[in-house]
């Protein structure tokens, strides 16, 4: 069992920026997710987590211990990487058993330990295959297989679903998190996909331009995102964000939609009244209602799109907002025409527009979480 | 693929007609050359139908050059083994000092890194004959006139920048990520250089190695003038036949068959590989 500590990393590539005094922690056998979008410097992290990369200030632990001097070969670590990074020149089986290589373990060991991983990955068919030969899928599971085989107690897995087709990646998805739970090891997982990132991780970390934003659980972030950029990340469809001049009320604030005053207790009206407010709304916290219920919002429903499981309509309110509604699929609701919808206040989120950051409840600590724009 | 009109097809084969004709017509020339005498190759107008005979390479094989003033001592095949000598020892110390040179330059960016690599470049920008005059005297003063060291020391200007430069070439292909899967699974960084870089760039040095021996070999002016009759190699030894009582046609055509052979042969060789190398998609894994 592992801890990884990041402490105040910083890394410039010329006069870019890459990461920028970040911290982190990974509890041992835990799997943290790095979750952001491309050029956040997750790949950098693990680059340097791993290192084959230094860092130009801060210090990587490892158990408690500092890297700076320990070259990656004596790390102890797995990693898998998004473009594979296989041996052109050596078949599958050759590929993955270079970890146990370096351990000089017996030929009889070696071949083992590779045939027990192949068969755990399903690529025990393709072992004597040049990577030239694999399918996308194969050499993902070559590269993971790599990585597993010699057990290592850290393993970075950087974006290793990205480029293979969506079939494989909803599988792997599920499989994933049973190999690694056999496995035992602590796991950085680099993804863009945040159903993968809720999928996968204990912890996710959200990353923009070089520095974490937030790290909480799948649902921390998922209920309580802490900047209006995660809570647009998170979510398909992507969250209803609406401009709102939120006024006082009591216990709480009220915003005003279409006409329709709807209250939002527990919100501090110190921090919101006479701000420029972003209210979020995910499409499946909106419902269809009849007209005359609490707080119905009336609205003119302008498309429908059935998603297998669910299904998402697009409605206009009558002060001329988009706003999309989903629904478990089968429920029954009116398909186009007026309609109204409605929602609980006391889970929608609100935003200051102008920092993005999410206005807490009172009662709820959202500074422990959300870490300074 | 797109259509080709026949009379586009035919203009299209006559071009290449003329460029092949064009290039091979010297080669072809020559070969036929070194199987005539003097005299038939002198004879106005010029004939393809001659006896052919192998007296050239029989003068060339023996050393014995008979000329009409009489007989004559040639060390030609001494000057071939002077040319394999010191191209195959020149290019192979290019190869064990530029390939892990080149790996250090694509791989490692330290200050001054490209001024160093440019720098090695610029050799071949000068002309060699501003540097013949003072390394003849330093070679004078250090002792290395008419040595082979000396020579191969001074062929390194000729192979080691073109070594380094297209090799680095091939190792900056190389995708960093698989040289450092290679680490993390727990290798060290001579380990990934034999192991994986060096492999990868292959097709790389060996091109590179082809042409820094062709470079090598077709050298003239260094051996020219800092090396003696027995280091000579057959560029300046072909010199010989140029001799008092006339200039030895049949000798000359033979021997520059015999001093092509060897290269054209490793370029055959080698031909397979490089294509190999070339259609092998790099190594994007």
């Amino acid at each position: 069992m592992t801890t990884l500590q990041l402490q105040n990393i910083v890394k410039r590539f010329k006069s870019h920026t890459v990461l920028d005094d970040l911290s982190l922690e990974v509890a041992s056998g835990e799997t943290l997710v790095l979750f952001g979008p491309s050029g956040a410097g997750k790949s950098v992290l693990l680059r340097l987590v791993a290192g084959v990369i230094e860092p130009d200030k801060g210090n990587v632990l490892i158990d408690g211990e500092d890297m700076s001097d320990v070259e990656p070969e004596h790390r102890g670590i797995g990693m898998a990487f998004q473009n594979f990074a296989l041996f052109p020149h050596m078949d599958a089986f050759q590929n993955i058993a270079t970890p146990l290589e370096a351990s000089r373990s017996s030929a009889d060991k070696i071949k083992e330990g590779v045939a027990r991983v192949a068969k755990l990955l399903r690529i025990d068919h393709v072992l004597t295959h040049r990577p030239k030969a694999l399918s996308n899928g194969q050499k993902q599971r070559t590269a993971l297989a790599r990585a597993l085989v010699g057990s290592p107690p850290l393993l970075l897995l950087d974006d290793p679903l990205r480029n293979v087709d969506a079939k494989l990646r909803f599988e792997m998805r599920l499989e994933l998190p049973r190999l690694l739970a056999a496995q035992g090891a602590t796991v950085v997982y680099v993804t863009q996909d945040y159903k993968e990132a809720m999928a996968l991780g204990d912890r996710i970390a959200v990353m923009a331009a070089g520095r974490i934003r937030q790290v909480g659980t799948p649902e921390e972030i998922y209920d309580a995102p802490a900047f209006v950029e995660i809570a647009r990340l998170f979510g398909d469809p992507t969250i209803n964000l609406l401009d709102v001049a939120p006024t006082a009320a009591a216990g709480g604030v009220a915003v005003e939609l279409s006409g329709v005053r709807i209250p939002l207790p527990g919100v501090p009206a110190a921090e919101a009244v006479g701000r420029d407010c972003l209210i979020g709304l995910r499409p499946e916290s909106l419902a269809f209602v009849a007209a005359g219920t609490a707080g119905a919002i009336p609205v003119t429903i302008e498309a429908e799109t059935p998603l297998n499981e669910k299904t998402v309509s697009l409605v206009l309110t009558t002060d001329g907002r988009e706003v999309l509604v989903s629904r478990p699929a089968g429920t029954p609701a009116p398909a186009s025409g007026p309609a109204h919808i409605a929602f609980d206040g006391t889970n929608a989120l609100l935003f200051d527009k102008e920092t993005g950051r999410r206005i807490a409840r009172m009662g709820e600590d959202a500074g422990e979480r959300g870490e300074a724009a | 693929m797109e259509t080709v009109s026949p009379l586009e097809k035919a203009l299209r084969a006559l071009a290449l007609t003329l460029v092949v004709v064009f290039f091979m017509f010297p080669i072809v020339w020559i070969f036929l050359m070194s199987f005539q005498t003097n005299e038939t190759i002198l004879r106005i107008p010029p004939t393809v139908i001659f006896e052919p005979t192998l007296s050239n390479y029989t003068a060339l094989i023996t050393g014995k050059l008979t000329t009409a003033a009489g007989t004559l001592d040639i060390a030609f095949m001494k000057n071939l083994a002077n040319s394999v000598f010191l191209s195959v020892t020149s290019v192979a110390l290019s190869l064990v000092l530029g390939v892990p040179a080149a790996y250090a330059f694509a791989r490692h960016k330290f200050r001054g890194s490209e001024d160093i690599a440019f720098t090695l470049l610029s050799f071949r920008f000068a002309p060699p004959l501003l540097v013949l005059l003072p390394l003849t005297q330093y070679f004078q003063w250090m002792g290395l006139a008419n040595t082979y060291i000396g020579l191969i020391w001074v062929y390194q200007l000729i192979c080691l920048p073109l070594i380094l430069w297209i090799v680095r070439g091939y190792f900056e292909d190389i995708s960093a990520d698989v040289e450092y899967a290679y680490r993390i699974a727990g290798h060290s960084w001579f380990a990934t250089f034999r192991k994986i870089a060096l492999p990868l760039a292959g097709p790389g040095i060996a091109a590179a190695g082809l042409l820094a021996f062709i470079f090598a070999w077709n050298n003239f002016i260094f051996a020219l003038v800092l090396a003696s009759a027995d280091k000579q190699p057959v560029t300046v030894g072909a010199l010989a036949f140029v001799t008092s009582s006339g200039i030895q046609y049949g000798q000359i055509a033979a021997a520059i068959v015999l001093s092509v052979t060897p290269t054209l042969a490793l370029a055959l060789y080698a031909q397979r590989y490089l294509v190999e190398g070339l259609s092998l998609g790099a190594v994007k894994g």
